[in-house]
């Protein structure tokens, strides 16, 4: 049985990590994502799970030891935000360099500088080619439900790659919305034990992790790191159609909101979907035909299928929550406007920067993003494809 | 959308406000409806402005944003109606609520002209009388639930009960306290 709660999206995180019950958990707190280890600490403290939690100095030091514990044949993961994924940066190419699987709870905050502790997506889409599997959220349902199938796609044996499970800081991550949680059995059942193939502890078949590379070897490994995420989308349609079983609630690789017929559409991620959910329903009472592509799976990019999903579309806008600097918009917009060339499709795409730093985005701003559209539709030209949203001038 | 309440709160950093906006979307959702509470930080220290969020409604709520044209205000702080512009897009089917000693006369000057309703309670008041310390937020709930009349008297103060003995497990002494403010604050509320 379902149980009906209200939860903040750390708290959400915080009891879908309880009712895994991982094995190693090391941490070093930092707004807005601190929440997540405070109340694991007392998941720890009243003997509700038998993790290792390891408070160490920083989070240079939570990501290296998460990846030994992972080495050494443990399921195992830490969480942070902003500066604290920066300062991961180093390990997290060590990790998914030597494949291991292991899970980071990452709630979105701005990169300082000016320094800012609001949401935007800087910080995991500056880690988007570290070797990650990257999810995000739209709510704190989300958060949860993805972090409760994180381990199931990370640990299979055709991935064996480290997953961040992505929700927007402050928005999601502090705000108490309705939740149903599952039982803890039907998580642990659905998580399943960890047996990792090859582990440092294990004495009947000694193994090297991370060892040099020389250039005879580092091409072939770096491919093989690839090999791993070739396979990512089939595994998390698999998990998601297994995850619909215990919970009823459907996931793919990207959610599609009123496109069967949208003449227009939005691309985005995080919780700004839900305000443009808002916005759909009223332009459609207009007889627009609106409609959205809310990315779930960004890494690996789920590009063919997005390309087939706005095969239809006249005119599409690429959202953006942080900057690319390359004059020309943002790493999503890069993405979408690849696929969209690779599939010959012929929509006219443009590219919006939105939400730096926390900037609130209103269901009337979303209005105006689909209002642009139409006028793109109309006059056949897409004008300014690198456009910022909400900015005060 | 017609059964959408949207509620901020203005109040100062370390006084509750926040606090008072997750315990409200909590009491409503054990009455059944869909809630979102969630607060809005400037910079983190005591003393600071800062604003909280309610949304409570009988269908599903996916706005993630702040809000800007309320059904109701709550001011925690009235030293805020001169630092912050409480009432900007404030619907005036709705109404206001101030904590304050002062009159309701005195302070409808301080509104900018605002032409709903306005309420005031001395959560001050309540607060020691019921509690020996000051703790606004307490008060504030019971009169902004009575004020927008979100639930009946009864339903509030036994969900409440509820919340209370959950919350304050390790320091039950306290929850009597908190119990009579709220009862306190829903006869004083003017």
């Amino acid at each position: 049985m379902a149980k009906r709660d209200r939860l903040s999206g750390n708290e959400a995180v915080a009891i879908a990590l309880r009712q895994i019950n991982p094995d190693v958990f090391p941490a070093f707190p930092i707004t807005p994502s601190t929440e997540i280890p405070q109340y694991f600490a007392s998941f720890v403290a009243n003997g509700q799970v038998d993790t290792e939690f390891i408070p160490v100095e920083s989070e240079h030091s939570s990501m290296s030891a998460a990846i030994g514990a992972s080495a050494a044949g443990a399921r195992s993961l830490t969480a942070t935000s902003s500066c604290g994924l920066a300062y991961m940066w180093e390990e997290l190419y060590i990790a998914a360099s030597n494949r291991l699987p292991l899970a980071l709870a990452l709630v979105n905050r701005a990169l300082s500088g000016p320094i800012n502790i609001n949401c935007d997506h800087s910080d995991s889409m500056g880690a988007r080619d570290a070797g990650w599997i990257q999810m995000y959220a739209e709510n704190n349902q989300e958060a949860y439900d993805n972090m409760v199938q994180a381990y199931r796609i990370s640990e299979h044996k055709d991935v064996r790659l480290p997953i961040m499970i992505c929700q927007d800081g402050f928005i999601t991550s502090h705000a108490v919305e309705n939740i149903e949680l599952l039982e803890d059995q039907d998580v642990k059942d659905f998580v399943g034990e960890y047996h990792p193939e090859t582990y440092l502890l294990n004495p009947d078949c000694p193994a090297a992790v991370g060892p040099y590379s020389i250039t005879d070897y580092y091409m072939e490994a770096k491919r093989n790191q690839a090999e791993g995420m070739k396979h990512v989308s089939q595994v998390v349609l698999d998990v998601a159609k297994e995850f619909e079983g215990i919970s009823g609630r459907a996931y793919g690789l990207f959610e599609e909101y009123c496109m069967e017929d949208a003449e227009m559409a939005v691309v985005m991620i995080g919780s700004a979907a839900g305000t443009t959910k808002d916005a759909i329903d009223r332009l459609r009472e207009k007889g627009i035909k609106a409609g959205l592509i809310k990315i779930r799976l960004y890494r690996p990019f789920p590009a063919s299928e997005i390309a087939e999903a706005l095969k239809t579309v006249k005119a599409v806008a690429i959202m953006d929550r942080a900057e690319g600097y390359t004059n020309h918009g943002g790493p999503l917009g890069a993405d979408v406007m690849s696929a969209l060339y690779r599939a010959h499709a012929d929509a006219l795409a443009v590219n919006y920067i939105y939400g730096l730093g926390g900037r609130d985005i209103r269901v009337e701003d979303m209005e105006g993003v689909f209002e642009a559209l139409k006028q793109i539709i109309e006059e056949g030209d897409a004008g300014e494809t690198y456009r910022y949203l909400g900015l005060r001038e | 959308m017609s059964n959408l309440t949207e509620i901020r709160w203005h109040g100062r950093g370390g006084q509750g406000a926040k606090t008072a906006a997750l315990l409200l979307a909590d009491v409503a959702f054990q009455t059944g409806k869909y809630v979102q509470g969630f607060p809005e930080y400037g910079p983190e220290r005591m003393g600071a402005p800062i604003t909280a969020y309610n949304r409570i409604s009988d269908t599903v709520i996916r706005a993630h944003s702040n809000i800007y044209d309320p059904e109701y205000v709550v001011v925690v702080d009235e030293s805020l109606l001169e630092a912050v512009d409480v009432t900007g897009g404030l619907k005036k089917e709705g109404a206001i609520l101030v904590n304050t000693s002062r009159s309701k006369e005195e302070i409808i000057p301080h509104l900018k002209g605002y032409e709903g309703k306005v309420y005031t309670i001395d959560a001050h008041k309540v607060s020691m009388a019921t509690m020996g310390r000051y703790f606004p937020n307490t008060p504030l709930l019971a009169a902004i639930v009575k004020v927008a009349g979100l639930m009946d008297q009864e339903t509030f103060l036994r969900e409440m009960r509820a919340s209370f003995s959950h919350k304050f497990a390790s320091k039950p002494e306290v929850i009597d306290g908190n119990m009579a403010a709220l009862e306190m604050a829903f006869k004083e509320v003017q």
